[in-house]
Protein backbone atom coordinates (compact mmCIF):
# COMPACT_ATOMS: atom_id res chain seq x y z
CA UNK A 1 0.00 0.00 0.00
CA UNK A 2 1.24 3.65 -0.41
CA UNK A 3 1.46 5.80 2.53
CA UNK A 4 0.60 10.04 2.20
CA UNK A 5 4.58 10.39 1.47
CA UNK A 6 4.60 7.75 -0.95
CA UNK A 7 1.72 9.44 -2.98
CA UNK A 8 3.95 12.58 -2.85
CA UNK A 9 7.20 11.16 -4.00
CA UNK A 10 5.36 9.52 -6.91
CA UNK A 11 3.76 12.84 -7.22
CA UNK A 12 6.42 15.08 -7.48
CA UNK A 13 8.89 12.88 -9.36
CA UNK A 14 6.81 13.55 -12.28
CA UNK A 15 8.33 16.63 -12.57
CA UNK A 16 11.43 16.60 -14.70
CA UNK A 17 14.71 15.18 -12.86
CA UNK A 18 17.08 18.31 -12.95
CA UNK A 19 20.13 17.62 -14.85
CA UNK A 20 22.90 18.39 -11.98
CA UNK A 21 25.06 16.65 -9.98
CA UNK A 22 22.71 15.29 -7.28
CA UNK A 23 19.22 15.87 -8.32
CA UNK A 24 18.06 14.23 -5.87
CA UNK A 25 19.20 16.31 -3.24
CA UNK A 26 16.89 18.82 -3.72
CA UNK A 27 13.41 17.46 -4.10
CA UNK A 28 13.88 15.83 -0.56
CA UNK A 29 14.53 19.23 0.87
CA UNK A 30 11.04 20.01 -1.37
CA UNK A 31 9.52 17.12 0.57
CA UNK A 32 11.09 17.61 4.21
CA UNK A 33 13.18 14.33 4.12
CA UNK A 34 16.44 12.89 3.80
CA UNK A 35 18.24 12.24 0.06
CA UNK A 36 18.65 8.68 2.03
CA UNK A 37 14.95 8.27 2.81
CA UNK A 38 13.95 9.32 -0.81
CA UNK A 39 16.11 7.08 -2.75
CA UNK A 40 15.26 4.45 -0.32
CA UNK A 41 11.52 4.48 -1.22
CA UNK A 42 12.02 5.12 -4.87
CA UNK A 43 14.76 2.14 -4.68
CA UNK A 44 11.68 -0.33 -3.19
CA UNK A 45 9.45 1.20 -5.80
CA UNK A 46 11.94 0.10 -8.41
CA UNK A 47 12.03 -3.79 -7.01
CA UNK A 48 8.36 -3.68 -7.12
CA UNK A 49 7.87 -2.89 -10.22
CA UNK A 50 6.32 0.33 -9.54
CA UNK A 51 8.62 2.19 -11.34
CA UNK A 52 9.33 0.22 -14.48
CA UNK A 53 12.33 2.41 -15.51
CA UNK A 54 14.38 5.79 -14.37
CA UNK A 55 15.66 7.95 -17.48
CA UNK A 56 14.79 9.72 -20.38
CA UNK A 57 12.17 9.36 -23.50
CA UNK A 58 12.76 11.05 -26.31
CA UNK A 59 10.88 12.95 -28.65
CA UNK A 60 10.46 10.71 -31.18
CA UNK A 61 10.62 13.26 -34.32
CA UNK A 62 13.01 14.68 -33.00
CA UNK A 63 15.30 12.00 -33.11
CA UNK A 64 13.99 10.80 -36.87
CA UNK A 65 11.34 8.64 -35.85
CA UNK A 66 8.78 10.76 -37.71
CA UNK A 67 5.99 8.13 -38.74
CA UNK A 68 4.12 6.20 -36.24
CA UNK A 69 1.42 3.44 -36.44
CA UNK A 70 -1.55 1.89 -33.87
CA UNK A 71 -1.57 -1.88 -35.44
CA UNK A 72 -4.59 -3.57 -34.44
CA UNK A 73 -4.91 -7.07 -35.18
CA UNK A 74 -6.89 -10.30 -34.98
CA UNK A 75 -4.78 -13.11 -33.42
CA UNK A 76 -6.31 -16.28 -32.57
CA UNK A 77 -6.35 -16.67 -28.57
CA UNK A 78 -4.61 -19.39 -28.16
CA UNK A 79 -1.38 -17.80 -29.92
CA UNK A 80 -1.64 -14.45 -27.94
CA UNK A 81 1.23 -15.44 -26.09
CA UNK A 82 3.54 -16.48 -28.48
CA UNK A 83 2.76 -13.43 -30.95
CA UNK A 84 2.85 -11.14 -27.97
CA UNK A 85 6.18 -12.12 -26.89
CA UNK A 86 7.31 -12.62 -30.70
CA UNK A 87 5.96 -8.60 -30.46
CA UNK A 88 7.80 -7.87 -27.77
CA UNK A 89 11.38 -8.32 -29.33
CA UNK A 90 10.53 -6.39 -32.41
CA UNK A 91 13.04 -2.97 -31.73
CA UNK A 92 10.18 -1.38 -33.98
CA UNK A 93 7.46 -1.71 -31.65
CA UNK A 94 7.43 0.30 -28.08
CA UNK A 95 4.06 -1.01 -26.48
CA UNK A 96 1.74 -4.13 -27.15
CA UNK A 97 -1.10 -5.31 -25.95
CA UNK A 98 -4.10 -8.06 -25.94
CA UNK A 99 -7.03 -5.85 -25.42
CA UNK A 100 -10.81 -6.43 -25.46
CA UNK A 101 -12.47 -6.49 -28.80
CA UNK A 102 -15.26 -3.54 -29.42
CA UNK A 103 -18.44 -4.89 -30.69
CA UNK A 104 -17.74 -4.22 -34.44
CA UNK A 105 -14.02 -4.11 -33.90
CA UNK A 106 -12.94 -7.73 -33.86
CA UNK A 107 -9.20 -6.74 -33.26
CA UNK A 108 -7.77 -8.22 -29.80
CA UNK A 109 -4.06 -7.27 -30.00
CA UNK A 110 -2.31 -3.79 -30.48
CA UNK A 111 1.38 -2.78 -31.52
CA UNK A 112 2.69 0.88 -31.61
CA UNK A 113 5.01 0.71 -34.36
CA UNK A 114 7.67 3.76 -34.84
CA UNK A 115 10.15 4.23 -37.98
CA UNK A 116 11.57 6.70 -39.73
CA UNK A 117 8.66 7.12 -42.49
CA UNK A 118 5.13 5.73 -43.02
CA UNK A 119 6.40 3.43 -45.46
CA UNK A 120 9.35 2.19 -43.01
CA UNK A 121 6.39 1.57 -40.89
CA UNK A 122 4.37 -0.61 -43.05
CA UNK A 123 7.34 -2.99 -44.30
CA UNK A 124 7.76 -3.46 -40.81
CA UNK A 125 4.03 -4.39 -40.29
CA UNK A 126 4.10 -6.34 -43.48
CA UNK A 127 7.08 -8.56 -42.27
CA UNK A 128 6.13 -8.82 -38.69
CA UNK A 129 2.12 -10.31 -40.50
CA UNK A 130 4.38 -12.43 -42.78
CA UNK A 131 6.63 -13.96 -39.67
CA UNK A 132 4.06 -14.50 -38.09
CA UNK A 133 1.20 -16.04 -40.23
CA UNK A 134 -1.33 -12.96 -39.57
CA UNK A 135 -3.32 -11.47 -42.09
CA UNK A 136 -6.12 -9.61 -40.32
CA UNK A 137 -4.83 -6.19 -39.11
CA UNK A 138 -5.40 -2.53 -39.47
CA UNK A 139 -2.54 -0.02 -39.53
CA UNK A 140 -3.89 3.85 -38.00
CA UNK A 141 -1.70 6.38 -39.17
CA UNK A 142 -1.79 9.32 -37.22
CA UNK A 143 -3.13 12.12 -39.12
CA UNK A 144 -2.63 14.88 -36.12
CA UNK A 145 -2.20 14.74 -32.86
CA UNK A 146 -4.24 16.66 -30.45
CA UNK A 147 -2.70 15.64 -27.18
CA UNK A 148 0.65 13.84 -26.09
CA UNK A 149 2.16 14.04 -22.79
CA UNK A 150 2.83 12.15 -19.23
CA UNK A 151 0.59 10.83 -17.05
CA UNK A 152 0.68 13.49 -13.40
CA UNK A 153 -0.11 11.07 -10.88
CA UNK A 154 -1.44 11.49 -7.06
CA UNK A 155 -1.13 15.69 -8.20
CA UNK A 156 -4.11 16.12 -5.37
CA UNK A 157 -1.61 14.97 -2.98
CA UNK A 158 0.88 18.12 -3.93
CA UNK B 1 22.92 17.57 -35.68
CA UNK B 2 23.77 15.12 -33.09
CA UNK B 3 27.84 14.04 -32.71
CA UNK B 4 28.37 10.42 -32.06
CA UNK B 5 28.94 11.51 -28.43
CA UNK B 6 25.38 12.39 -28.15
CA UNK B 7 24.13 9.66 -29.76
CA UNK B 8 25.75 7.57 -27.35
CA UNK B 9 24.83 9.70 -24.71
CA UNK B 10 21.12 9.57 -25.76
CA UNK B 11 21.00 6.03 -26.26
CA UNK B 12 22.53 5.01 -22.73
CA UNK B 13 20.53 7.90 -20.90
CA UNK B 14 17.04 5.78 -22.15
CA UNK B 15 18.42 2.55 -20.26
CA UNK B 16 18.06 2.71 -16.85
CA UNK B 17 19.53 5.37 -14.58
CA UNK B 18 20.68 4.07 -11.05
CA UNK B 19 18.73 5.01 -8.02
CA UNK B 20 21.54 6.98 -6.51
CA UNK B 21 22.71 9.95 -5.12
CA UNK B 22 24.80 10.99 -8.67
CA UNK B 23 23.25 9.08 -11.39
CA UNK B 24 25.11 11.10 -13.90
CA UNK B 25 28.46 10.05 -12.65
CA UNK B 26 27.77 6.64 -13.14
CA UNK B 27 26.90 7.69 -16.74
CA UNK B 28 29.63 9.27 -17.44
CA UNK B 29 31.63 6.85 -16.01
CA UNK B 30 30.18 4.16 -18.51
CA UNK B 31 30.81 6.73 -21.29
CA UNK B 32 34.72 7.53 -20.02
CA UNK B 33 33.64 10.93 -19.61
CA UNK B 34 34.05 13.39 -16.89
CA UNK B 35 30.46 14.04 -14.83
CA UNK B 36 30.04 17.30 -16.01
CA UNK B 37 30.28 16.66 -19.86
CA UNK B 38 27.45 14.86 -19.23
CA UNK B 39 25.19 17.48 -17.08
CA UNK B 40 26.28 20.13 -19.71
CA UNK B 41 25.69 18.11 -22.70
CA UNK B 42 22.23 16.54 -21.22
CA UNK B 43 21.11 20.00 -20.16
CA UNK B 44 21.92 20.92 -23.86
CA UNK B 45 19.96 18.12 -25.69
CA UNK B 46 16.93 19.07 -23.20
CA UNK B 47 17.03 22.82 -23.85
CA UNK B 48 17.37 21.69 -28.05
CA UNK B 49 14.26 19.54 -27.49
CA UNK B 50 15.52 16.27 -27.89
CA UNK B 51 14.23 14.50 -24.70
CA UNK B 52 10.47 14.53 -23.62
CA UNK B 53 11.02 13.76 -20.08
CA UNK B 54 13.96 12.34 -17.81
CA UNK B 55 13.05 10.73 -14.42
CA UNK B 56 11.11 7.86 -13.47
CA UNK B 57 8.63 6.27 -15.34
CA UNK B 58 5.76 4.25 -13.10
CA UNK B 59 3.40 1.60 -13.91
CA UNK B 60 0.24 2.85 -13.81
CA UNK B 61 -1.75 -0.55 -13.17
CA UNK B 62 0.80 -1.34 -9.86
CA UNK B 63 -0.05 2.38 -8.87
CA UNK B 64 -3.88 1.32 -8.82
CA UNK B 65 -5.20 3.32 -11.89
CA UNK B 66 -7.08 1.13 -14.91
CA UNK B 67 -6.52 2.28 -18.31
CA UNK B 68 -7.80 1.97 -21.71
CA UNK B 69 -7.59 2.80 -25.23
CA UNK B 70 -10.89 4.50 -26.46
CA UNK B 71 -11.76 4.39 -30.51
CA UNK B 72 -14.50 7.55 -31.26
CA UNK B 73 -16.21 8.05 -34.39
CA UNK B 74 -16.69 11.54 -34.68
CA UNK B 75 -18.30 13.54 -37.33
CA UNK B 76 -15.39 15.73 -39.39
CA UNK B 77 -16.84 19.37 -38.35
CA UNK B 78 -16.88 17.99 -34.81
CA UNK B 79 -13.03 16.40 -34.54
CA UNK B 80 -11.70 19.61 -32.75
CA UNK B 81 -14.27 20.39 -30.30
CA UNK B 82 -14.73 16.86 -29.25
CA UNK B 83 -10.73 16.37 -29.29
CA UNK B 84 -10.34 19.57 -27.13
CA UNK B 85 -13.11 18.26 -24.66
CA UNK B 86 -11.15 14.77 -24.33
CA UNK B 87 -7.69 17.01 -23.81
CA UNK B 88 -9.21 18.70 -20.90
CA UNK B 89 -9.11 15.43 -18.87
CA UNK B 90 -5.94 15.02 -17.29
CA UNK B 91 -6.10 11.03 -17.17
CA UNK B 92 -5.85 11.25 -21.12
CA UNK B 93 -2.48 11.24 -22.09
CA UNK B 94 -2.53 10.08 -25.97
CA UNK B 95 -5.00 11.60 -28.45
CA UNK B 96 -4.55 11.31 -32.14
CA UNK B 97 -6.92 11.72 -35.22
CA UNK B 98 -5.84 8.36 -37.14
CA UNK B 99 -6.82 6.79 -40.24
CA UNK B 100 -6.85 3.71 -41.44
CA UNK B 101 -7.03 2.43 -45.36
CA UNK B 102 -10.05 0.39 -46.24
CA UNK B 103 -11.26 0.96 -42.49
CA UNK B 104 -12.35 4.65 -42.17
CA UNK B 105 -15.02 3.59 -38.81
CA UNK B 106 -13.29 5.22 -36.20
CA UNK B 107 -11.00 8.32 -36.65
CA UNK B 108 -10.58 9.78 -33.15
CA UNK B 109 -8.16 7.61 -30.27
CA UNK B 110 -7.42 8.00 -27.07
CA UNK B 111 -5.61 6.83 -23.70
CA UNK B 112 -7.29 7.31 -20.36
CA UNK B 113 -6.51 6.44 -16.69
CA UNK B 114 -8.46 6.35 -14.17
CA UNK B 115 -8.53 6.34 -10.44
CA UNK B 116 -11.07 3.82 -10.67
CA UNK B 117 -13.80 2.19 -12.65
CA UNK B 118 -16.41 5.07 -11.83
CA UNK B 119 -14.31 7.91 -12.55
CA UNK B 120 -13.52 5.81 -16.34
CA UNK B 121 -17.32 5.50 -16.76
CA UNK B 122 -18.19 8.93 -16.56
CA UNK B 123 -15.42 9.97 -18.05
CA UNK B 124 -16.70 8.02 -21.16
CA UNK B 125 -20.42 8.58 -21.21
CA UNK B 126 -19.65 12.89 -21.45
CA UNK B 127 -17.77 12.06 -24.06
CA UNK B 128 -20.40 9.67 -25.99
CA UNK B 129 -22.98 12.00 -25.50
CA UNK B 130 -21.20 15.11 -27.33
CA UNK B 131 -22.84 16.98 -30.14
CA UNK B 132 -20.83 14.75 -33.31
CA UNK B 133 -20.08 11.76 -31.11
CA UNK B 134 -21.50 9.19 -33.38
CA UNK B 135 -19.85 5.91 -31.42
CA UNK B 136 -17.23 5.24 -28.85
CA UNK B 137 -15.72 1.83 -27.40
CA UNK B 138 -13.34 1.23 -25.19
CA UNK B 139 -10.84 -1.29 -25.37
CA UNK B 140 -9.29 -2.32 -22.16
CA UNK B 141 -6.01 -4.36 -21.97
CA UNK B 142 -6.27 -7.67 -20.77
CA UNK B 143 -2.39 -8.12 -20.99
CA UNK B 144 0.73 -6.16 -21.44
CA UNK B 145 3.23 -7.74 -23.42
CA UNK B 146 5.59 -4.86 -23.70
CA UNK B 147 5.97 -1.19 -22.71
CA UNK B 148 9.40 0.37 -23.89
CA UNK B 149 9.82 3.50 -25.96
CA UNK B 150 13.47 3.33 -26.46
CA UNK B 151 14.77 4.59 -29.25
CA UNK B 152 18.18 3.18 -30.75
CA UNK B 153 20.17 5.97 -32.37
Amino acid sequence: MLDALDKKIIAIMQNDLPVVAEPYRDIAGQLGITEEELLRRLNQYFAQGKIRKVGAVLRHREVGFSANALCAWQVPEERLEEVGRQAAKSSYISHCYSREQGADWPYNFYTMVHAHSQEECRMMVEDFAAENGLDAYRMLFSTKEWKKTSMRYFQEEL
Amino acid sequence: MLTAFDKALLNKIQENLPLVSRPYAEVAKKLGVEETAVIERLNFLREQGYIRRIGPFFDSAKLGYIGTLVAVRVREENVPTVAAAINAYSGVTHNYERYSEGDTRYNLWFTLLSPDTASQVKVLASIENMPGVERLISLPAIKKYKVSVRFTL
